[in-house]
């Protein structure tokens, strides 16, 4: 559960195309990362594989995206939400919520009203975004109150509280300070045994040191797409080579 | 040359402080001449009996509760449909002519005189129902705080960062769900606050209130009668010939001053208050 297949996506902000035909296969329960310059298309790109880029005003997307074998234009976006979750660059708890009102927001404001479910969702998540025994005796305090590598770690159990299988990572840690980012990558690799993780980072070594796959992006294009080891010793591609050795980027 | 700069300085700082002063001194002045004539005809009998006949004795009862009951019935029409308006400007339609028309239009009723919504809720109920009402007061209150809690209720939700609301769409939450339970909620402080100081605002209205809730000697039993209000009261006592009357408009002055400063002061309070903990 959580392949992705990727065929052809093109996609555009208004008359801007920001990806020029991407083929991809993402392997299921693996890591992969998406390294790249600035504006190369790495945020539409993921963007893209929870329908969180074809449902802004003004944008268009083509060609397909197969999740287990099924187009993900087939089903409600907002469906499609609950097996795609996402984690966005910046900590983005409900400021307006408790610790434990945030974990369980997912299920709760989907109907799921059983408070031992509930409670249940919540411990389980906390505990796999490694952040229970930090909070498990404070969970009524407001979920601004943590640190922020706390409310990352938070706003991850909320992303997998409803128990997707596929978890998009738009740059988690690039707003974190290196113990945070520390902590944010060991629960990378400890996640993978049960979903997908497809990562965005502007870090290389953070991707040589936990994405099994890696896609280099270059201007709207998928440059390369390999296994980390490969894209890192040996590119094929003379300008996936240039960026790696920080000749640009 | 240096010294003159700063005589300058002194001098302009000297104006602008003296503009300061004289900014409050009328509402200082307000205050000190309503507390100074309101306390002495204040007693308990103005807060529980009804008016007397011909100036004597009596108090504004009916025209407290009045009071209560017309701000009510007006906030209860005029709060829901000015925040649900503003989630429309804000969660649903930012920019098309059509929220730009109701911006425009808000800003402009804000502006008009509240006596022309009293003769338009006039022709437009009580001529039709053929009386005078609460009811119709309440409309003519509801009309005029509408514009300012969208305006204040829109302000609020802009300053809720977009991440909240994606991090909602990206949880499979549905939009309304998003916005009802998550935005809303983030924003709540500065939508009570000015949802209180609209209904400050409008618990002292007059002019509208003349020919809806018309006022009335006794207690009025539905909302369909003739409604006794604090200002309406204020307003008839005060061009009334009895000197009694006269005192009682300054006690009636003094419980809605009373009644708007707490208001006001609520409404503060609670913008500063933390949710933080819940
Ligand atoms: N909301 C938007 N509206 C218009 N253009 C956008 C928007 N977001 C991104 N772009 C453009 O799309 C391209 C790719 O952006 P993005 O996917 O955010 O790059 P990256 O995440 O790799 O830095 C850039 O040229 C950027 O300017
Ligand atoms: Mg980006």
């Amino acid at each position: 559960m959580g392949n992705l297949s990727v065929r052809n996506l093109e996609a555009w902000y208004g008359a801007q195309k920001a990806l020029l035909g991407i083929t991809a296969e993402i392997p299921e329960k693996q890591v992969t990362a998406i390294i790249g310059p600035s504006g190369c298309g790495k945020s539409t790109f993921i963007r893209c594989l929870n329908r969180m880029h074809d449902t802004l005003p003004g944008a268009k997307v083509s060609g397909d995206i197969l999740l287990d074998g099924k187009s993900i234009y087939d089903q409600h976006p907002v469906f499609l939400r609950k097996t795609v979750g996402m984690v966005f660059q910046k900590p983005n708890p409900f400021p307006s919520m408790s610790i434990y009102e945030n974990v369980v927001a997912g299920l709760r404001l989907n109907g799921e009203r059983r408070k031992a479910k509930l409670r249940a969702a919540a411990e389980k998540s906390l505990r796999m975004a490694a952040l229970w025994d930090e909070v498990h005796d404070r969970l009524n305090y407001s979920g601004v109150s943590l640190s922020g590598g706390q409310q990352q770690r938070l706003c991850i159990a909320r992303a997998l509280a409803v128990e997707p299988s596929v978890l998009l990572m738009d740059e988690p840690a690039s707003a974190l300070d290196p113990i945070a980012t520390q902590r944010i990558e060991e629960l990378v690799t400890a996640l993978k045994k049960t979903y997908t993780i497809v990562i965005v980072t502007h870090n290389m070594q953070q991707a040589a040191r936990i994405a099994d796959f890696t896609a280099f992006f270059l201007n709207g294009e998928l440059v390369e797409f390999g296994p980390t080891s490969e894209i890192f010793t040996k590119p094929k591609d003379k300008r996936t080579e240039d960026y790696i050795t920080g000749r640009f980027g | 040359m240096y010294t003159k700069r700063n005589l300058l300085n002194a001098l302009m700082m000297g104006v602008f402080s003296l503009a300061a002063v004289i900014a409050v001194v009328p509402l200082f002045a307000v205050l000190g001449y309503v507390l100074k004539n309101g306390l002495t005809s204040l007693n308990l009998a103005f807060f529980t009996e009804l008016p007397g006949m011909m100036g004597v004795g009596g108090g504004m009862a009916n025209a407290i509760i009045g009071t209560l009951i017309v701000v009510a019935l007006a906030s209860v029409m005029g709060i829901p449909i000015g925040i649900l308006a503003a989630i429309y400007l804000s969660e649903y339609d930012r920019r098309s002519w059509f929220s730009t028309l109701v911006r425009f239009t808000s800003d402009v009723l804000t502006g008009i005189p509240s006596i022309i919504v009293g003769i338009v809720v006039y022709a437009a109920i009580v001529v039709r129902t053929k009386h005078f009402s609460a009811f119709s007061g309440g409309v003519a209150l509801a009309v005029i705080m509408i514009p300012s809690v969208i305006r204040a209720t829109e302000e609020m939700l802009r300053l809720v960062p977009h991440t909240i609301r994606e991090a909602g769409d990206a949880l499979g939450i549905p939009k309304w769900r998003t916005i009802l339970s998550i935005v809303l909620p983030t924003a709540a402080k500065g939508i009570l606050t000015g949802a209180l100081l609209a209904v400050a605002r409008i618990s002292g209205e007059t002019a509208p209130l003349l020919f809806t809730a018309l006022g009335n000697l006794y207690y009025a039993h539905s909302l369909n009668e003739p409604i006794a209000t604090l200002p309406l009261n204020i307003y008839f006592y005060a061009i009334s010939p009895y000197d009694q009357w006269h005192k009682q408009a300054w006690a009636g002055a003094l419980v809605l001053v009373f009644i708007v400063i707490v208001l006001n002061v609520v409404a503060r309070l609670a913008f500063r208050t933390r949710m933080g903990k819940n």
